[in-house]
Parts: structure tokens; sequence; C-alpha cells
């Protein structure tokens, strides 16, 4: 089942498809754009993989890994389906990032490898976008770089992890104004979903809502003010989000 | 532990927000390093705030254990004076930044020690219960909170005194550089820093912070597998 949270005529609704667009819990069907889409789960801590494509590191020079490279976000970076998102007008390189997003519904700690799927409660689309100007060398990635607001969207539907066969193997793409920039497919985690379960799991205790950023292939390009960005998974969803530049935040 | 079991003594607010903190703001704790600022990998000092979040699990009372992992012999203790944020705080000047403060909370971020800045695994910063928070007051209460005395103590002795003072970025100027990328809401906390030499604490062994005007912090440090552990298991 596809569920999502959207604001519709003054209350936030729970929907699902409807070949209209979507129908809310209350029965109104509406167009797909007719609603303000919101991060479709209530999001607790944001635990994001960096480098968990081999492609990919081998794009961004890096080598073997000890252990997988986690990073934390906070819940302000998070943004819904059909957003915006902001590039300063000092950026020169800021990069969308195609990520299958787990969520964790059932809490746990120490949770084994051959455990680890019982602990998800579905998926979703993450863009989960970058400024490399803003890298530095201190507990990298740091903050400006990953951590901005409206950096991680989220969505459009949370699909439920029953409709998903594991292992989760799942062609993701990204196309930029409509033009593929980015693919792959999960299957090529470095670190699969059950191993990053259990990793995580091994000094912090996860809880429902609690989402692991999966990491993204090969293939991020500078996308500027006026970009549409769409980030797709086969069978999560269709996830887009529009860069603007400074003036649409006042600045 | 639920972060919005933590009352936090003023209304309306709780900590029921994200918590974050700042690395190498106390000016000595960066001169400390010296020349390796510039040397690989860093390659620089850095230019903007060298931010950390504590997540959700790391959140505990006073009076809470925190367990050490495994081979894990100590934990760096690490005192600081918490911003509690009042209202949403995004693109704060430092001269508006008091407005966003609701109060103030001693909070000891603890960390497996590590001696490397560049990337250390989260799971350094991430411990559950790592980050005990309380008490708090009123940011009327504390006249000067760059000007606080801070006391660190380890089974009864006093072994780290320091103060607020002598930050790289006062709490304003840290707000309003934060807020610039990052909108902070109510119950959020942003942390003004640990000060340079601190003070690491072993398993069985208590800990308490005073910072003046706000308040004393206790808690205890314990051995792998002796907080009494609950697995929670899935029920779907």
């Amino acid at each position: 089942m596809k569920r999502a949270r959207v604001a519709y005529s003054g209350a936030i609704h729970d929907a699902t498809p409807h070949k209209q667009g979507l129908q809310l819990a209350d029965g109104r069907v509406v167009a797909e754009d007719a609603v303000v889409w919101l991060a479709p789960f209530d999001v607790g801590t944001i635990i994001a993989l960096g480098l968990n494509y081999a492609d990919h590191a081998k794009e961004l020079s890096f080598g073997k890994q000890e252990e997988p490279l986690v990073f934390l976000k906070g819940p302000g970076a998070v943004i819904g389906h059909r957003g915006q998102t902001r590039r300063p007008k000092d950026a020169t390189f800021m990069h969308y990032e195609c990520e299958l997003a787990v969520v964790i519904g059932a809490p746990g700690k120490h949770i084994a490898k051959a455990d680890a799927m019982r602990h998800v409660a579905g998926y979703t689309v993450a863009n989960d976008y970058a400024i490399r100007d803003y890298l530095e060398n201190w507990y990298r990635p740091n903050a400006r770089v990953k951590n901005r607001d409206g950096g991680t969207v989220l969505g459009p539907w949370f699909v439920d992890a029953a409709d998903i066969a594991a292992p989760v193997h799942l062609n993701l793409r990204t196309l930029v104004n409509g033009k593929q920039t980015q693919s792959g497919n999960t299957r090529d985690l470095v670190h699969d979903i059950p191993s990053l379960i259990e990793y995580v799991s091994g000094f912090m205790t996860l809880n429902p809502g609690d989402v692991i950023l999966t990491g993204t292939p090969e293939g991020v390009v500078n996308v500027n003010a006026g970009d549409e960005v769409v980030t797709e998974i086969e069978g999560i969803g269709r996830l887009v989000n529009t860069i603007v530049d400074d003036t649409a935040f006042g600045r | 532990m639920l972060a919005n079991q933590v009352g936090c003594g003023f209304a309306p607010y709780r900590l029921s927000g994200t918590v974050y903190g700042v690395l190498l703001n106390h000016a000595p704790a960066l001169a400390a390093l010296g020349d390796a600022v510039n040397a690989a990998p860093y390659k620089a000092a850095p230019k903007a705030p060298v931010l950390y979040v504590k997540p959700r699990n790391t959140l505990a009372l006073p009076g809470s254990s925190c367990e050490l992992p495994a081979g894990v012999d100590a934990l760096q203790i690490g005192a600081n004076l918490g911003m509690v944020i009042g209202r949403t705080a995004c693109r704060v000047s430092a001269q508006d930044a008091a407005a966003c403060v609701a109060g103030y909370v001693v909070v000891n971020d603890l960390s497996v020690p590590h001696e490397s800045f560049y990337r250390p695994s989260v799971r350094l910063k991430a411990l559950d219960g790592s980050c005990v928070i309380g008490p708090a007051v009123a940011k009327e209460r504390v006249r000067d909170p760059a000007a606080q005395e801070v006391r660190v103590f380890v089974d009864g002795a006093l072994v780290q005194r320091t103060d607020t003072a002598d930050r790289l970025r006062s709490w304003a100027k840290l707000l309003a550089e934060v807020t610039d990328f990052m909108t902070l809401s109510p119950g959020d906390i942003l942390l003004l820093g640990t000060s340079h030499g601190a003070p690491s604490a072993r398993a069985g062994q208590r800990v308490a912070i005073e910072i003046e005007g706000v308040g004393r912090l206790e808690h205890t440090l314990v051995a792998t597998g002796a907080a009494h552990d609950h697995p929670m298991e899935p029920h779907a």
C-alpha cells in the first residue's frame, strides 16, 4: 500500500493513489498539484550514508571503507514532493542524490542482519542535496554541505515493506529537466539494508520513524535555479523538486 | 529515553527537539591543535561552525546511566551550556538572537574519545544515553551566558574548572551563523561547545557538571551490559 501526507483545504490528510491524482482519507479525490505534499511519515533520526555505491565512491576518489560512512541530519532539512530547494548564489556545484530511504517500524538495538528486515516499516524516495562548495575537512560531511533547510526531499509515497520483495533490488534514476543524469540499482549497495541496520543498531537504538538514506550511485551533476529534478525509484515513487535561487527566499 | 519526558522547568518548553553540538568553539581547544589545522587531512582551520547532531536515542535525564560500549574504557565528558530555542530561529541576526532563546540548560555531551576530527565515526558521538540534559533555567536567570563558571566532578573530585567565555563564536553569533542555513525550532538545543581539556570518566563513576546560574547535572557511567536491557522485539 502507498500512502502520502498532504495539506489540502485547511488540514493535513492521509492520502492514497487514485487514477485522477490522489484520494484523501475522507473520500475527496484531488489532483496531484492541488495539494501540498509533506514528508510521508513522521521523521525521526535521519541516518545518511556516504559513498555506499562503489561507482559513486570511485567518482569521488574514495578507497575502501573500514566501516559504513554514516552521518546524521536534523529534521529541519526535510521537505516533501514538489517542494523547492534553494541554491545559494555563491554555489558552483550543488547536486542531487537519489537514494532509497528505509523507514524503521519497530525499535531495536543490536539487531542481527538476519532479523533486520523485520524492523523495516517501509520505503520512500529521498533526494539528499549537497553543496560541495562548502565542503570542509572537519566532521565531514559538514552541516553546511549536507544539513541545509530544504536539502532533504522525501516522498511522495510511503510504501509498505510488505509490498517490496527482499532482497531489495530496485532501479533508481534521476532526471534533470527530463534528461536522465543518474542511474543505478540498489543491488549495488556496498552495505546492503540488513547490514546497515545491523551496523547502526550496534551502537544506537533505532526507533520507529528513524530513516536510513542508503546512499547514491554515480552520476551527480550540478543543478541550477529553475531546474526540475526528478528522483525516481522503481515501485517506490517519482519525487519532484525544483531548484530556486536566493530571491525566492528574499535573500 | 523519550525526549519529551525531559521537563525543562519553564513553561511551555519541553526538550523535545534536536540537539546540535559544535566542535572546537572554545578558542583554546582550537589553538591546542596548532599547525595541525593546516596539515592534512584538514588543510585549513574550520570556517563554518563544525556542527554535529546528538540524535534522540542519545537524550537522557539527570540520574541516568550511560553504558560504555564494549572495548571502550572511558568516555569524554563534554560539559556544555545549551541554549534552548524558544521560537523558530531562521536567519536570526546576532543582535536578535536573544529573542529566540527560551533558556539555558546543563548538558553533558558524552563521546568516545577521538583524535581525528576529519570524519570520525558517528558511533563515537551517538551512543544511547550520551546526551544528558538538565537542569534548565529561563534565560532571565542567567545574566551573562558568556561568563558562567563550569565545574566538572568525577566521583566527587573536581576534574575540570572552566567557564563559558572565550568562544570563537559567542552564543549569539553561533545562533546567527547556524540559522543562516539551518532553521532551529522551539525545543531544539544548540550547545555552546566543550572547553579544552575535557576530562573523562570510566564505568562505575559518577559525573557531575555545575554551571553557575543554571544548575548541577549528575549521572553515572556503567559498564557494557550493566544498564538493564529490555530488548524490544518487533510486533509486526
